[in-house]
């Protein structure tokens, strides 16, 4: 589904991915772990086509089609989501009238009529009680006041409303208690099907015992250092990254 | 012969239409005097510095109206805000409307201001409050008061609150050439009393018009006022706009402008705190493109102890729009415990749009807070790109981020559906359908 190959971007100059490589097929979990300033976050910012970077080298594919001309609204209408680290604040548009415009937007996109009002608030209310979301929650101004943990179930919330087939969730664990990652990552578990495909950005393992993955990725100095199953992000928790650092610097 | 002189030479014709043996009348003539003698600003006055009047005084503008001009309610329907019931003033090229006018005298009185000069009954509030509060000495408020005679005039006696907001509207015609306007308004809001005013310019044509407007506001102890500017104007219509406050004890005076329209706009707006605990606020909301201009020359002057004072302006300049922004704060040394607080954020969306941001702080006293914050930026790109990851479209994202910045100013709005109205203004001054009513 998602097809990454020798991707190198850089900000500034300065070169943050030097040669990813990476293939998430539909049904899949994919973990990408590693230390700060590995490049992690910056994945995510090109997949979902953030024009502050700069792709110098190699291709994203999404079901064999090039993303390189495409712009970050189209890669959503295409299917591409990212739950982002530090969702902004927009004050005076609220939480349902943001998934509006997003949701009529990808239909116009498509050639298809604004959803009606009705199905609307009907897929508005289903996702909402999915991640268990106060009504009230959604009338107010998206992000503004939220705490670190309801900004991070409004993401997930924004991903249920547009289903992608591929969404990259960039520390979405960060900042939520135990009883919001359970929500969350319960939501995410609900969303998760043979037809889409889920990629988590995390820092730790605690994530991942509630959202298993089937594939986890080490990277290191913006490049893929190591891949295995579940298991390499417990070993990953004990060691931490430094026999790693040690093992790809020999 | 130019403007200057055009106007003065009027000033005898005026004469042969007013009451001449008016009290008022000696007003009116120390105001010709001081404005023969100072004549219209120019840029080499500190407060004239970014806005030049020097063509608007080459054109020749008509100083009086030839006939009474008619206009039809379905024509002009869409200037009020006709989605509520409101008492309205409304004026012609500068006479009054009776027809398209819903005025009072039940308990308020919401009227005019050519009765409110010449009719006995009205004397006690002119001789107390009239040309009081208005500077005798600036030369534009000047050359209105030399020419006063029509406007609105509000009253509001003691603990009393109209049923419904007050719209004044002044319509230009187009059926002189260019016409010069020179309304004068008088709102007096009696102790524990409560009005809530809208205030609209609207030329209907192409040709040029300039309105030079005198509002003088007394608030009395405990009163509130909510004033509500709209400057959505035609691009050949050019405003000067002079609102002079005096607040008493626990007064609360809120004044918003929305300048979104217009070729020339100034607003010299003017709070004198005359008490203790009063509030003063003034939010704006600037959106231009084009060629308009547009100078918020505030000033609050702090009199007394335990007073605040709230400015909140917000731009957002495209294509070769210039704004303006200086505001002067005066803490007087006897003002101790004043909160003053001064923003003025902007936001350029073009390479040659400008912006020219002042704060002027005086503050003799010592135990005071004084806060003022000037940004000028371009639109957060990460925030766009958060909105275009969502599949919104960079246009209507850019749309969007805009809408929000400008967006807190209206929070304060009282009137929900002049906050509707004023949305719909926005997201049409920025050219976007958002998909929903903001």
């Amino acid at each position: 589904m998602l097809k990454i190959k020798d991707l190198h971007a850089s900000v500034d100059d300065k070169e943050i991915l030097r040669g990813i490589n990476l293939e998430v097929k539909a049904g899949e979990v994919h973990a990408i772990m590693g230390p700060n300033g590995s490049g992690k976050s910056t994945l995510a910012s090109v997949i979902a086509g953030n024009e502050r970077f700069e792709v110098t080298q190699g291709s994203i594919e999404l079901s064999g089609e090039d993303l390189e001309e495409v712009s970050p609204e189209e890669r959503a209408h295409k299917g591409v989501f990212l739950s982002f680290q530090y969702p902004v604040e927009i004050p005076g548009v609220s939480v349902t009238n943001f998934m509006k415009t997003a949701i009529n937007e990808s239909r116009k996109a498509k050639g298809l009529e604004d959803m009606p009002a009705k199905d609307m608030l009907k897929l508005i209310r289903e996702k909402s009680e999915l991640l268990e979301i106060d009504r009230k929650f959604l009338s107010r101004s998206l992000n503004e006041g939220f705490s670190g943990g309801e900004k991070k179930r409004n993401e997930i919330f924004q991903m249920a409303m547009l289903e992608p087939k591929v969404a990259i969730l960039d520390e979405t664990d960060s900042g939520l208690d135990i009883d919001a990652l359970r929500i969350v990552a319960s939501g995410v578990n609900k969303l998760k099907s043979k037809d889409n495909a889920v990629i988590l950005i995390t820092h730790y393992q605690r994530l991942l015992e509630y959202i298993v993955p089937d594939f986890v990725h080490v990277l290191h100095n913006g490049k893929i250092v190591k891949s295995g199953g579940k298991e390499l992000a417990l070993e990953l928790e004990e060691k931490g990254y430094d026999w790693l650092k040690q093992e790809t610097a020999v | 012969m130019d403007l200057k002189d055009k106007l003065i030479s009027s000033f005898m014709a005026f004469e042969n239409n007013v009451d001449v043996e008016h009290p008022v009348h000696d007003v009116r003539m120390a105001a010709i005097k001081n404005f023969e003698e100072k004549g219209f600003p120019s840029k080499k006055e500190e407060a004239w510095k970014y806005t030049s009047l020097n063509s608007l005084q080459k054109i020749d503008f008509s100083i009086f109206p030839r006939e009474e001009n008619t206009l039809e309610y379905k024509d002009v329907k869409k200037y009020f805000l006709h989605e509520i019931d409101s008492y309205k003033i409304v004026f012609v090229d500068g006479i009054y409307s009776s027809y398209l006018s819903e005025t009072t005298h039940d308990g308020v009185d919401i009227c005019l201001m050519s009765a409110a000069l010449t009719k006995p009954m009205y004397k006690p509030v002119i001789d107390v409050y009239f040309n009081k509060v208005a500077s005798k000495d600036e030369s534009l408020t000047t050359l209105n008061t030399a020419f006063s005679r029509e406007g609105a005039y509000i009253y509001i006696p003691k603990n009393k609150m109209p049923k419904k907001p007050i719209e004044i509207i002044h319509f230009a015609t187009g059926n002189e050439a260019s016409i010069l306007l020179q309304p004068r308004s008088l709102v007096v809001v009696e102790e524990n009393a409560e009005v809530q005013i809208i205030e609209r310019h609207q030329s209907l044509t192409s040709n040029d018009t300039l309105t030079n407007a005198v509002t003088e506001i007394f608030a009395a102890k405990s009163a509130i006022v909510d004033f509500y500017k709209i400057q959505n104007d035609a691009a050949t219509a050019s405003l000067i706009d002079n609102t002079y406050v005096d607040q008493k004890d626990k007064s609360v005076v809120n004044v918003h402008t929305f300048s979104f329209g217009g070729k020339l706009t100034r607003n010299n707006l003017n709070f004198y705190q005359n008490g203790e605990y009063i509030d003063s606020t003034m939010n704006g909301v600037t959106i231009l493109g084009e060629k308009q201009h547009v100078d918020h020359y505030t000033l609050v002057h702090h009199m007394q102890p335990n007073c605040e004072s709230h400015q909140d302006y917000k731009g957002i300049y495209g294509d070769s729009s210039i704004g303006v922004f200086n505001g002067k704060i005066i803490v007087d040394k006897i003002a101790q415990k004043t909160n003053a607080f001064q923003k003025n954020n902007n936001i350029l969306i073009s390479d040659k749009a400008s912006i020219n941001s002042k704060p002027q702080l005086e503050i003799f006293a010592d135990d005071v807070k004084c806060s003022h914050g000037c940004t000028i930026g371009q639109l957060d790109e990460d925030a766009l790109f958060y909105l275009q990851s969502r599949g919104i479209p960079k246009k209507e994202a850019r749309a969007l981020l805009m809408y929000a910045f400008a967006n807190n100013v209206l929070e304060s709005v009282r009137i929900p559906e002049l906050k509707t109205r004023i949305n719909k203004l926005i997201a049409k001054k920025l050219g976007v359908n958002l998909g929903f009513d903001l």
